[in-house]
């Protein structure tokens, strides 16, 4: 019978062909690149000392950044899923907001936070301050994987082994914990990938000296023009990514199959418990206020004084910077516009395909369809994992054949909705699969074709969840950083990261008052963005 | 068989290694409602998919007016259908629920709007036009299931256990109302229950299905009367006795119990179980003959289990069974 126009087989080619010129292709070109060198350059490369310290530092550097993070984090997770108390949802909001801030934000903020506690000259340029940074945005993974997934935890094995003679901390540490590991497990292994991939924090907080591979690609690249060797050490970034990212999505399926049903009630805390939760909850609620206050103080601060002419210097264009603020605004926001149409139209079409195929076997997905949408399912996740400035390097490399896209700005567009479909699948997705079957089948019944139901049935149920991923893909692409640095280098596609960026890289207290004033805007954005997403938010994406 | 209305011919489903319908065939007449029951995996709610084009047919056929239906999809069948969770759509109102299959033939807005008050009329719910989904009872839910399912007049509604999610009461109330509504716009129909009681109040004919075949199908009293089959009789909640003749089917109310005096030519019954369900007793008896009976009795009664007990059959009631034609 199939397939027939608007069968899923049909509404797959889009992102398939999507996800194979801006994903496979870019990267296969790196790939070219790399192995262009002979054997001896490629040698050489890695017998220099430089790549050593930087693959030391960069694992280094993540693996005490996660460890970090684990240790503040995991109190403020048992505070979140055993207890019900007033503020907590305000306490999960206040945990997110430094986890979806883009990257350069987070750099102003702890450069601000360094300046206003008169530590720049001791911290300033160190691995502290990036690890700093990187245990900033990462508490909400521990936080929202591990206190969520106690939350849901059954509280009757405990309470079983509390009744057999177990003490709280004997019930903690043999009944509990167990339980818990999947989930620190996968919140690990996230963090792992992210603090190894993150490039902006250590790039504007690192200084010229330390580097981390991203940001090695990046030099090499663009500093120095050495395609070759940028090349290589991409390579070597995909390879270690792409095993993390293999151990994560098994860890993600143990999360889902154990035991998760039977949410107990939990109860208000009282008397010492209180002590207990302000210990675990203030340190940290200090350290993620801290750098955004400082980053607002510092963005009103002009001269010794406070005014708004930080901000009112936006409209004029600073010396060695190709555009004013305003301009980049301006393009920060038709960019983040069009990347958000292209996430939406890719990742709607790619969910139906994902949520269809993996449909009851009554219904009958062909085998093709199974196919099609495992493919849409693992492939589109990949650019999440995969490091911005390798996507964006691999755009510069590949998209000049057979359309040269280098020119003009939808390449911009591309690069960050790419990083923004996977969002929209997100939250699409398992909205889709939720609707009954009966409902689609009472459609069909009443005379609604297969196309019809999608379009009467289907997609208008999951309406408010693609204003969520379309929401996320926008904020996702109003702060990208590491791949636009490589595809929006000419001066009229300067976008605010790039512009925050360049401001703080130069030296000058008035650049940096811009950029500070850029950063605050920027969190502003990203703030009323969750806001937007968290009333909305039925899938859970965020 | 071939005539007018809807029939299922010889129709064969198979999942796997297992059939879930094998060689069925059953025909409902314009106008007519057949009511199929049986134990649930016995394959009824396969019928209903096949009819409604939701799952192939690995054999055989289904036939609108003699007419081949293999080849036209779900939604050109011209068929309601009816679900025991509602299926209604949560993000559009009652009125657009009811108005969707009307919408989806093309009719003009003003028919529509007129159809439409018709049927919330005709299922009590006169005014809920506007109403949102979620903010329904399940009463109401199914009432508007119904009229969404009716509103297109469908050449046949089929129900899938469409009142399972109610509670007794208002299951009671609901039987009632859905047959006087299908009787009143003379709906063809095919109720698929698991529940007897629904079913004899539905229907004109009550198909009973054990896996894959209908075992007995004709107007209740028929099929009450001369169940045909231990299984059937069983299904009903008869008693199956063995008699000199065979195995007979004897239903709970045709016996009566009568005090013992101990001069009875044979052993009396011994009660093993007395259960109270209000409007009558069901008292569960060893006779002589070495079988548990179940007896249902209007008067109210003193016995305990372990009491003697003399029981009399009406034996204008025992009715003879045939051959098992599929033994478990």
């Amino acid at each position: 019978m199939r397939p027939r126009s608007g069968s899923p087989l049909v509404i797959g080619l889009l992102p398939l062909a999507f996800l194979a010129a801006f994903f496979v292709y870019p990267l296969a070109a790196l790939f070219v690149e790399g192995f262009r060198f002979g054997p001896d350059e490629i040698g050489g490369v890695f017998s220099r000392s430089r790549f050593w310290r930087t693959a030391w530092f960069t694992v280094w550097q993540a693996v005490v950044s996660t460890a970090v993070t684990l240790l503040i984090s995991l109190p403020l997770s048992a505070v979140v899923g055993r207890y019900r108390f007033r503020g907590r949802s305000v306490l999960l909001a206040l945990v997110t907001v430094p986890f979806v801030l883009p990257t350069v934000v987070v750099a102003s903020a702890f450069l601000a936070s360094l300046e206003r506690l008169g530590l720049a000259d001791r911290f300033g340029n160190s691995a502290a301050v990036i690890i700093a940074a990187h245990v900033f945005f990462n508490v909400a993974v521990v936080v929202r994987t591990v206190g969520g997934y106690w939350r849901g935890l059954d509280d009757r094995p405990e309470q079983a082994a509390r009744v057999l003679g177990a003490g709280p901390i004997a019930a903690f540490r043999h009944v509990t914990l167990p339980r818990l590991r999947p989930a620190i497990l996968a919140a690990t292994s996230i963090i792992l990938l992210f603090t190894m991939t993150s490039f902006g924090v250590v790039l504007l907080l690192g200084g010229p000296r330390r580097g981390t591979l991203e940001t090695e690609i990046y030099r090499f690249a663009l500093n120095r023009t050495d395609f070759g060797t940028a090349a290589v050490l991409a390579i070597v970034q995909l390879v270690a990514v792409l095993g993390l990212l293999v151990v994560n999505s098994w860890l993600a399926r143990r999360l889902t199959q154990r035991e998760r049903r039977g949410a107990t009630a939990r109860p208000r805390p009282r008397g010492r418990q209180w002590l207990g939760i302000a210990a675990a909850v203030v340190p940290v609620m200090v350290f993620l206020t801290v750098p955004m206050s400082a980053l607002v103080e510092r963005s009103f601060r002009s001269g010794g004084s406070y005014s708004w002419a930080n901000y009112r210097a936006l409209t004029d264009r600073p010396p060695l910077l190709p555009v004013d603020g305003v301009t980049a605004l301006s393009n920060s926001v038709r960019f983040a516009v069009a990347a958000m149409a292209i996430a939406v139209g890719v990742g709607v079409a790619a969910s139906v395909v994902i949520a269809s195929s993996s449909r009851a076997a009554h219904l009958r997905p062909s085998r093709a369809e199974r196919a099609m949408g495992w493919v849409l399912d693992v492939g589109l996740l990949l650019p999440l994992g995969t490091s911005a400035v390798t996507l964006g390097f691999g755009f510069l490399v590949a998209l000049d054949e057979p359309v040269d896209l280098r020119p003009t700005w939808i390449i911009i567009a591309l690069a960050q909705s790419l990083i923004g479909v996977p969002f929209v699948v997100r939250a699409v997705v398992p909205v889709l699969r939720s609707i009954d079957g009966h409902v689609r089948e009472a459609a069909a019944a009443l005379g609604a074709s297969p196309s019809v139901v999608r379009r009467e049935i289907e997609l208008p149920m999951a309406r408010s969840a693609i204003g969520v991923g379309a929401v996320f893909a926008f904020a996702v692409a109003l702060g990208e950083f590491g791949a636009t640095s490589f595809v929006g280098r000419s001066p009229d596609r300067m976008t605010v990261p790039l512009a925050i960026g360049q401001l703080l890289g130069q030296p000058g207290q008035q650049l940096r008052g811009q950029a500070m004033a850029l950063s605050t805007i920027l969190m502003v954005a990203t703030i009323v963005v969750i806001m937007i997403i968290d009333r909305n938010d039925r899938a859970g994406v965020l | 068989m071939t005539g007018a209305g809807l029939a299922v011919r010889e129709a064969t489903v198979r999942f796997g290694p297992t059939e879930a319908l094998s060689d069925l065939s059953v025909s409902v007449a314009p106008g007519e409602i057949v009511a199929v029951v049986g134990p649930s995996g016995c394959g009824k709610s396969t019928l209903l998919r096949c009819i409604a084009g939701l799952q192939p047919l690995d054999r055989g056929s289904v036939l609108w007016d003699g007419v081949d239906l293999a080849m036209v999809p779900t939604h050109r069948r011209d068929i309601g259908l009816m679900f025991q969770d509602h299926a209604l759509f949560e993000h559009r109102s009652v009125r657009d629920n009811v108005g969707f299959g009307l919408k989806m033939r093309g009719r003009k807005a003003a028919e529509r709007d007129r159809r439409i008050d018709e049927l919330l009329e005709l299922v009590g719910l006169g005014g809920f036009g506007n109403r949102a989904i979620p903010s329904l009872s399940g009463g109401e839910a199914q009432r508007v299931a119904l009229a969404r399912a009716l509103a297109p007049s469908p050449r046949v509604l089929l129900l899938d256990e469409p009142l399972g999610s109610l509670d007794r009461a208002r299951r009671e109330h609901l039987v009632g109302e859905i047959r006087s509504v299908l009787r009143e716009v003379g709906q063809t129909a095919l109720h698929v229950t698991h529940d007897q009681d629904e079913a004899f109040a539905v229907a004109d004919r009550i198909a009973v299905m054990r896996s894959g075949t209908i075992e007995r199908i004709g107007t209740p009293e028929r099929v009450w009367h001369d169940p045909g089959t231990a299984f059937v009789a069983e299904f009903l909640g008869h008693n199956v006795i063995s008699t000199p003749e065979g195995p007979a089917a004897v239903p709970a109310d045709a016996y009566r119990l009568v005090p013992t005096n101990g001069l009875e030519p044979g052993p009396p019954a011994v009660v093993f179980d007395v259960r109270f369900r209000g409007d009558h007793t069901v008292v569960t008896v060893d006779t002589a003959e070495g079988e548990r009976v179940r007896l249902r009795t209007g008067e109210p009664t003193s016995l305990r289990p372990g009491d003697a007990v003399g029981v009399e059959i009406d034996p204008e009631r025992v009715t003879p069974l045939g051959e098992d034609p599929n033994p478990a």
